[in-house]
């Protein structure tokens, strides 16, 4: 920082013209004109977003909240604390049934998205991506059943071994390794579940929430509707 | 619709295209969204986990797989010993037994990926667990022998114990069988129950390396090798004929969510297939393949505009065009 005849401190940048090569520029112009500011963080939106079933994007990313912070409770006491405390136990229990909202919630939000035809006007990205997030939320969940160190583990890990082995991989994805399935579980996994989820969370909102159908006739009751649907611009 | 056919446009899909949003727009705190939605899964959450708890069954150890059903640990060690057992004849990754890996028509994944967790089940979950008892003259001289002892030999001795164990009764801490030629496998299954009942096996088969273990591949393929975890199971309706892995002990709900992959399970030709697990996993598979690419599959894409759902979704929206008020396309 330079400091001004009068005493006040400017920026040097200000004086300097902004190296438009640089990648830290190019990085950031790129990231606001993708998402300028007012789409990240809007505080409008189309009239037609009016129904409970947009309610449940939001419900699935404050139970996947609750899941990582329980986590990170359990983490912080290690892998045999909720077995023998009752503190334990009620976090993990705060844990299990987070996961089974959190499941709940998205299955419900990828079926509302799916009768949306979500994907319509360039938001075929964000179906993919919701859909790799629920695949790779199910490893997640499915790590954590195996490393809970009780009967639960044992009977799904000797069970789920011959299904994992059959594709090959279970020569470098060992279910019945506790330690190598816990680090899945609290790293690997999380880390891919979390990218995953951002990168989808970013297209809803570059891309918006998808519009309505174009109403058929038989939708409509006034005609002079129906007939201004056939004056439109189309975004594929 | 003519604005649509200008040069260069594609011809307007109604399953792949939109029509850009014109209309009105309302008021939208998404902070403020995601704080009562956070707010309302806590409260939700807390109130399960307060009422409901979670499941926590004690696991099955060799200790107490041995003390409880003694006959049933002697006769699946006898397997191990023998190299009989699922375990010892189950092929990649444990082993490469041939002809038993699972194929997606010429295919075998896990052949072609071979054995990378190896596993002698005689050596590892009987023969070196029983040398790292203390010195018992009569247990080293048995182990010599039956190390020592031809194939023939050895299977001679496990087949006539194996059948033996079948009218067996485990009394004062000791497996009593009829007389018969055993060999040295006897004195061997009785020192290795009695090793697992002190608990001492458990420990044998996860340290065979190092002090510090979180592999418990050996001790848990030891326990499915036997009928008493099956059993457990079998009580907390976890097999795989009562939709499996997706259950959980208790009245938990459990994985539900893979109900479509135990779904396979059920029903022919995968309840008798050996192949099932391959076949399934391929299926899988391509139907997640095929649900992340809906986007592009013609006719499956159609789906929603055609059942119609989304006039309930959008109902206040068509109804505002309806009545000829806002949100006009």
């Amino acid at each position: 920082m330079n400091a001004d005849s009068d005493g006040s401190d400017t920026g040097v940048q200000a004086d300097l013209p902004e190296d438009e090569g640089q990648w830290s520029a190019r990085l950031r112009r790129a990231a606001v004109n993708a998402l300028p500011p007012g789409r990240l963080l809007p505080d409008r939106q189309p009239a037609y977003v009016a129904s409970w079933i947009y309610v449940f994007g939001a419900l699935t990313l404050a139970a996947l909240a609750i899941v990582v912070l329980s986590g990170m409770v359990l983490a912080i006491e290690g892998p045999t604390w909720w077995h023998l405390s009752r503190v334990g136990l009620f976090v993990n229990s705060m844990h299990m049934w987070s996961v089974e909202l959190f499941f709940f919630f998205m299955v419900v939000h990828l079926w509302g998205k799916f009768f949306m035809a979500a994907w319509r006007g360039r938001r075929r990205a964000t179906w993919i991506t919701g859909v790799l997030a629920f695949v790779v939320s199910i490893a997640a969940a499915f790590t954590g059943y195996l490393s809970q160190q009780n009967f639960d583990s044992q009977w799904i890990g000797t069970q789920a071994k011959d299904g994992i082995n059959a594709t090959g991989a279970g020569a470098f994805f060992n279910v019945l390794n506790f330690g190598q399935m816990l680090v899945w579980h609290v790293l690997l996994l999380p880390l891919v579940v979390g990218f995953v989820v951002v990168v989808h969370v970013l297209l809803v909102r570059r891309h918006g929430v998808v519009p309505p159908f174009a109403p058929d006739p038989g939708d409509l009751v006034a005609p002079e509707v129906v007939a201004s649907a056939a004056d439109r611009s189309v975004t594929r | 619709m003519l604005q649509l056919r200008r040069k260069g446009a594609r011809r307007f899909r109604p399953d792949r295209d939109v029509e850009e949003w014109h209309g009105r727009y309302v008021p939208y705190d998404i902070i403020k969204e995601f704080v009562a939605a956070f707010l309302v899964v806590l409260l939700i959450t807390l109130g399960l986990a307060i009422v409901l708890s979670s499941p926590d069954v004690p696991p099955v150890t060799l200790k107490s797989w041995s003390l409880r059903a003694p006959l049933d640990f002697a006769q699946t060690a006898v397997t191990e010993l023998a190299g009989t057992s699922p375990t010892a004849t189950y092929g990649p990754p444990y082993n490469s037994t041939p002809g038993v890996s699972q194929t997606i028509g010429p295919v075998s994944l896990e052949s072609l990926l071979g054995v990378h967790h190896p596993i002698n089940t005689a050596l590892d979950d009987v023969i070196d667990p029983l040398r790292t008892l203390p010195s018992d003259p009569a247990l080293a001289s048995a182990i010599r022998r039956y190390t020592a002892a031809t194939a023939k030999a050895q299977t001679g001795w496990t087949d006539a114990y194996g059948s033996a164990l079948v009218h067996a009764r485990f009394a004062a801490g000791k497996l009593v069988t009829r007389p018969g030629d055993y060999g040295p496998v006897a004195e061997m299954i009785g020192a290795l129950t009695t090793m697992a009942r002190s608990g001492a096996l458990d420990g044998a088969l996860v340290s065979s390396k190092q002090f510090y273990g979180t592999d418990y591949t050996k001790p848990l393929l030891f326990l499915a090798d036997g009928t008493y975890l099956a059993n457990l199971a079998a009580a907390q309706h976890l097999h795989g004929t009562q939709w499996g892995m997706m259950n959980e002990t208790g009245n938990f709900p459990g994985q539900s969510w893979l109900w479509l992959y135990t779904f396979w399970y059920q029903i022919p030709p995968f309840t008798t297939s050996t192949n099932a697990d391959a076949l399934v996993w391929a299926i899988m598979v391509v139907l997640t393949v095929l649900l992340a690419l809906v986007p592009f599959l013609p006719g499956v894409r159609s789906i929603p505009r055609k059942v119609r759902i989304y006039r309930l979704i959008w109902r206040r929206h068509y109804r505002s065009l309806a009545g000829g008020a806002g949100g006009a396309v």
